[in-house]
């Protein structure tokens, strides 16, 4: 067997990168994701790879853009000042279908906030943050190794799917350590952007077929609305090509949905989380479980497209469904509308820099219950 | 030992973390499942800086400090901060040359010159955090001695590996100086007179 490591969030994220085949790279160092770019700076060019350091996080997107149509599969990684910097870009990637993977290890709250406190701020903009509609995927992690394993999946989806793919982090994962076995070459199924068979008719904008600029294949590229082959164009055209791109990855919710599911067979109350708070969630469903409470956790691990359908057949027949996220309210929205009045929602909020604690989960949902057992610590 | 919850505290630049990372990594080599956090505030340096250490044979969930079994304070600050929150079972070490208490504040504190020895004994006050290290897991037998000496060669500057070697022996000396005379107290400077008999 295997000798584990001590391995850090960050660290796990750069290497699942490169794992995945990440050959390119660009960014602005921002806390809590640097370890990211320190990792990639020294370890990229071993592998033949580019780690380049950009003027600022506008430059590093539009460079990781060019570097995904030169035919590297292409990262950055940044948090919240620099995630509201590459908006627009990440439109212009979602327009143009340009596969690559953006990290946002999220710190507490807008502009320059508190760059050393965890938060789940970003869920919403992670969706919504650039204008108009758009298709993006949006992963989350709770463990060192599943910020490996999602990193992965964050590039297959972005290839396979010709879509920008968010991975949210938080300051807390992207800086914890643990030990960890991460798995070997071919452990884990590594997906490349799809071909076409013949160039001379490839339409770059018909379907997730991609070529690369300098592969023979008349390319154009543009951030206006543009038929197939890449020409500016209005009207129905124009309504076709933005329902394909988005339909591309919505109508796909069901088979995108990672999430890890426990104790949900026979539960009364269910907990809907995501990312580090997850863990708290799952201590705290052990505490309770011991005590013989009928409580089940549901752990997110894809965002967006918002898993609609699992969280309403997770919720049928339950009594009280509760959200824990550090912010004042974003998931538990997309939750209530899942759930639809089937059973009370409930929001657990927490913005003062520290996670949310087992206890304080357990308080709630032992409340909610109508049970009054103290809860030791654990 | 199912579950062992140690906070390192102190100011930024001390290392810390590193010692964390240390510990964690003797532990994981022991066979234990470990979990390092981090905290700090937004200074390169100096401010308050913590580094959250659980060991376990189970699987860690929860992967903060809820409740420490051991608290080592390496600045006033941070003393002041954490050390309120611990309760009466935690074992609570300060290094006395950096920490002054108004009074024996409880008995679970056990005080030991830990900058001092490192300056002294070692010469190099950045190998403070080892010297920690040494004491805290005499006092605890933590983590195996052979993996801790292991952990902190592979972790520490080629340079200065001797020295944090060094460090981690002097920091066992100065705890098993705890464990022989059952006091909460060590005066290293007591024992060890210089030949002038001044206590340096």
């Amino acid at each position: 067997m295997r000798e584990p490591e001590l391995v850090q969030g960050n660290e796990a994220c750069a290497r699942g990168a490169l794992y995945a085949g990440c050959r390119f790279f660009a960014g602005y160092p921002i806390t809590p994701s640097s370890e990211i770019m320190e990792y990639l700076a020294r370890e990229m060019p071993k592998v033949g790879g580019i780690c380049l350091q950009m003027e600022d996080e506008i430059a590093s997107i539009s460079a990781v853009i060019g570097a995904s149509w030169g035919g590297a599969k292409a990262m950055t990684a940044t948090s919240g000042p620099g995630f509201s910097l590459m908006q627009e870009s990440i439109g212009y990637a979602a327009i143009t279908e340009t596969p690559c993977v953006i990290v946002d290890a999220q710190r507490w709250s807008p502009s320059t906030g508190q760059p050393t406190k965890a938060a789940q701020g970003d869920v919403m903009q992670a969706r919504w943050g650039t204008h108009g509609d758009h298709p993006i995927i949006v992963l989350t992690a709770s463990w060192v190794r599943e910020v490996f394993e999602m990193t992965v999946h964050a590039f297959n989806f972005a290839e396979k799917y010709r879509v920008p793919v968010i991975l949210l982090l938080d300051e807390v994962l992207a800086h914890l350590r643990e030990n960890v076995i991460l798995p070997e070459p071919g452990e884990l199924e590594v997906i490349s952007r799809q071909r076409p068979e013949r160039l001379e008719d490839f339409q770059p904008f018909a379907n997730e077929m991609m070529l690369n600029f300098g592969e023979g294949g008349h390319i154009m590229v543009t951030g206006m609305a543009h038929d197939e082959m890449g020409f500016p164009t209005q009207g129905q055209k124009a309504a076709e090509q933005l329902k394909r791109i988005v339909s591309k990855i919505e109508r796909r919710a069901e088979e995108l949905a990672l999430y890890r599911a426990h104790y949900l067979d026979d539960a009364e109350a269910v907990i809907i989380s995501y990312g580090i708070t997850s863990r708290a969630v799952e201590a705290a469903v052990e505490l309770m479980r011991a005590q013989g409470l009928a409580v089940g956790f549901l752990d997110l691990k894809t965002l967006w497209p918002f898993p609609e359908k699992l969280i309403r057949s997770w919720t049928e027949g339950v009594q009280y469904v509760l959200v824990p996220e550090l912010n004042l309210g974003q998931l538990v929205r997309e939750v209530e509308r899942a759930v639809g009045g089937r059973a009370p929602v409930e929001h657990l909020g927490r913005v003062d820099g520290y996670l949310i604690t087992p206890q304080e989960i357990c308080q709630r949902v032992q409340e909610r219950l109508g049970v009054n057992h103290g809860v030791r610590s654990s | 030992m199912a579950t062992k919850q140690i906070q390192l505290s102190g100011a930024g630049g001390q290392g810390l973390v590193l010692a964390g990372v240390i510990l964690a990594e003797a532990a994981m080599r022991d066979g234990k499942n470990v979990a390092v956090a981090q905290s700090y505030g937004p200074e390169a340096r100096l401010g308050a800086s913590k580094a959250e250490v659980i060991i376990s044979t189970e699987k860690i969930a929860y992967p903060q400090v809820t409740r420490p079994d051991i608290l080592l304070c390496l600045s006033q600050d941070a003393f002041a901060k954490y050390f309120p929150a611990v309760d009466n079972h935690a074992l609570v070490v300060i290094d006395s040359t950096q920490v002054h208490m108004k009074s024996r504040e409880r008995d679970n504190i056990i005080q030991l010159p830990l900058l001092r020895a490192a300056v002294e004994h070692v010469g190099n006050k950045l190998v403070t955090n080892i010297v920690a290290l040494g004491a805290l897991n005499a006092l605890t037998g933590l983590v195996s001695w052979e993996n801790l000496e292991r952990a902190v060669a592979q972790r520490t500057p080629a340079k200065f590996r001797d020295q944090n070697l060094r460090a981690l022996a002097v920091g066992r000396q100065l705890a098993q100086h705890i464990l022989t005379n059952q006091t909460k107290e060590v005066d290293l400077w007591q024992q060890q007179q210089r030949p002038n008999g001044k206590a340096s």
